[in-house]
């Protein structure tokens, strides 16, 4: 019994020593990664998430600073019903903290609404939805790497500026394919373009002929790609077999990575035009972290959504310490309020939304003569400044902008 | 899309059946191994992708292209299937059609698992021959030369197949085995034998397949696993170790899936599935099969 005692007054001691505000509970900092990690967007997001998460937790120096953070990740395979469930089990039973990354804009919209109403915090990199922001935003996430908005202003805009005026898209048929589409729509014909057909594919689809068809048919200039990941490259290389740019129509890649550029090879995808908010080749301090990233992630170089979780993560934990708590609305609102600052994004800053702001650049895939190398696949078209890359305020229909 | 050209559909029947090749010949080699060997064979799509990858490594390590891997990967992935049959399979023979199952699913899982963490999951690009691109004007429509190549190849290997299990006296052979092993080994026949050998050609039917589809879509540990759920339903709408039934219904269903992505794209991917509850209900034994 003596021995119990003296560790109930250990207790107490320990408890009351701690200063009265600090409130990293359980004394731990617990990060989620949850993304696709099996399936089509593994690659672009997956276990070089969790890299870049680990890699933001050692460049804060979390250990040196005394706090204690862990990371634990899960595979959401692309179905909201199981993102949601594995939310709930973290938050509820892991006790984890913040949740970061969730490629898919549907299992997004799912874990983002669980993270609101438990309080807890989100940072989005891997999906594209601007809807998270919009009219689904919320005060306990963030929306940091890049949305559809952004990539139809960028990608689309550029495309209608040199001719590309008639539309016909191929979506992948669920919230982000709808998103982009909408997007990209409403900048096509804001520039005077036309939107002559549309059809919505099943995610994962391996065979684009009979869409490409339509395509075809439809006689339209452009053939507008809404969808990521190996969607887009099937599509790509099965439009190289039927002829559709040798017949004078052009593909645009609404979204596509460094990675999908990388498995079509550059012979495949010279001429690209596509909107990143990263590439790892911008200057010296991307180059060093891309390095240093690839030898952990079997030298795949990293994607803007492994940069995305990379600075969101040191975002956050600079916002936890600056608090001394962990309390998720709480972070999230004191990130809003500090400036940005970090080696892969430069200085930026997060909006009342939840949008974080910086610039975004279109690119063009380099013609296979002129890469240096594996990897070097972009050449820089034009830069588009932080406060033209994302949709005005105004216009997003977020209930936490005061009108 | 209201009113369909007919030149325009036309072109989507063609490409039905380019697709439909696809799902007869991968569903035929799961005929043939279920029906001679009542073993239901989750490891196809790992093998037909292995037959992709064998394609890939013969032209990136060896400098082979793709007429080699055409003979090499069904040789190579046949043999893999043999070592398999032999080692694990065999003993599950006496037990009920579950085990094998679950041991077949288990090495798919492991073999995808295995090339995933190796190469990731965005696929690996793999050239068309040179004497099989461009394409022709059909007027309606633009045909690959290579989606013409397919559509003939898998029509020439699915028949012969069909022609030597049905009409030969190997096949001949092969079915009495099936129907009553002793009786046939008691006829100086080495069934065991026959039995792996016969399971060899049904994962090399796989790796051909895999070899076919590599220039199309990209070379990726994943391409199986998204394929080998609708071919496990062609094959049950086709009628369990039906030979014919699994050529028939592969071409059929691909131009039904084929139409579907014209008419209604949103259900392209769950149109066989709805296709194969109705079968079931009319006639659980599937189109071509028979009651036992």
């Amino acid at each position: 019994m003596s021995l119990l005692r003296v560790l109930v007054v250990a207790a107490i001691v320990a408890v009351s020593a701690l200063p009265a505000h600090a409130q990293i509970s359980d004394n731990v900092i617990k990060i989620g990664v949850l993304n696709d990690q099996s399936s089509l967007y593994a690659d672009l997001a997956g276990q070089g998430s969790v890299v870049a998460a680990r890699m933001a937790v050692e460049d804060f120096g979390a250990d040196k600073k005394g706090m204690k953070v862990e990371i634990v990740s899960a595979d959401h395979q692309n179905k909201p019903d199981v993102g949601s469930s594995i939310t709930r089990q973290w938050i509820d039973v892991d006790k984890v903290d913040v949740i970061v990354d969730v490629p898919n804009s549907g299992v997004a919209l799912a874990v983002n609404q669980i993270v609101r109403d438990k309080g807890k915090a989100f940072l989005v990199s891997g999906a594209a939805t601007a809807d998270l922001t919009g009219k689904a935003c919320s005060p306990n996430t963030i929306h940091w790497t890049y949305d559809t908005w952004a990539l139809a202003n960028g990608t689309g805009n550029a495309i209608v500026k040199t001719g590309g005026d008639t539309w016909f898209f191929l979506t992948a048929d669920y919230a982000f394919g709808h998103a982009l589409e909408r997007d990209t729509e409403a900048v096509v014909t804001k520039a005077g373009g036309k939107v002559i057909g549309k059809v919505r594919h099943p995610l994962n689809t391996q065979d684009f002929s009979s869409f490409l068809l339509q395509a075809q048919a439809s006689k339209a200039k452009i053939i507008g790609l809404a969808n990521a990941g190996g969607d887009t490259t099937n599509a790509i290389k099965q439009a190289a077999e039927f002829g559709i740019v040798r017949g004078g129509q052009n593909l645009a890649g609404l979204l596509v990575f460094i990675t999908d550029v990388h498995a079509l090879g550059l012979d495949k995808a010279q001429g690209l035009i596509l909107t990143e908010t990263f590439y790892w080749d911008s200057n010296d301090r991307t180059r060093a972290f891309a390095k240093r990233f690839a030898e952990r992630n079997r030298q795949i170089y990293p994607t803007m959504v492994h940069a995305g979780v990379y600075s969101s993560v040191l975002h956050y934990l600079k916002a936890v310490e600056a608090l001394k708590s962990d309390d998720g609305t709480r972070v999230i609102a004191k990130m809003k309020e500090m400036p940005t600052d970090d080696p892969l994004f430069g200085k930026g800053s997060i909006r009342v939304d939840g949008r974080k702001i910086h610039p975004a650049y279109l690119f063009e895939v380099k013609k296979p003569s002129e890469s240096k190398g594996t990897w070097d696949y972009y050449k820089l078209r034009s830069t588009i400044p932080a406060d033209q890359a994302f949709r005005p305020l105004d216009q997003g229909d977020c209930p936490l902008v005061k009108k | 899309m209201t009113a369909i050209p007919i030149q325009a559909l036309m072109g989507q029947l063609l490409i039905g059946l380019i697709n439909g090749a696809f799902y007869a010949m991968l569903s035929l080699g799961l005929a043939v191994i279920f029906g001679l060997l009542n073993i239901i064979n989750f490891t196809h799509g790992a093998q037909y992708m292995l037959g992709a990858f064998v394609a890939y490594f013969a032209l990136q390590w060896a400098g082979l292209g793709y007429w080699w891997a055409l003979l090499l990967a069904p040789v190579l992935v046949g043999l893999f299937g043999i070592v398999l049959e032999r080692t694990m399979l065999k003993p599950l023979y006496q037990l009920d059609h579950l085990y094998g199952l679950l041991l077949t699913f288990g090495v798919a899982l492991i073999v995808q698992g295995l090339f995933r963490n190796a190469f990731g999951s965005s696929g690996l690009p793999y050239a068309m021959p040179a004497a099989l691109t461009g394409g022709y004007n059909l007027g309606f429509m633009f045909l690959p030369t290579y989606r013409a190549w397919v559509i003939v190849f898998s029509l020439v290997v699915c028949l012969s197949t069909w022609y030597v299990i049905e009409r030969t006296r190997l096949g001949s052979y092969l079915r009495a085995a099936t129907e009553n092993p002793g009786l046939v080994q008691a006829f100086g026949i080495n069934v065991p034998r026959m039995i792996t050998l016969t399971y060899g050609f049904g994962v090399a039917l796989a790796a051909l397949a895999g070899v076919l589809a590599a220039p199309i879509y990209q070379v990726n540990p994943l391409m199986g696993a998204d394929l080998i759920i609708v071919v496990f339903a062609v094959v049950v709408i086709g009628g369990m170790g039906s030979i014919i039934g699994s050529i028939v219904t592969g071409f059929a269903l691909g131009v039904v899936e084929g139409l579907t992505k014209v008419f209604y794209p949103e259900a392209s991917n769950t149109v066989i599935f709805v296709i194969m509850a109705l079968v079931l209900l009319v006639r659980p034994a599937g189109l071509f099969g028979q009651e036992r």
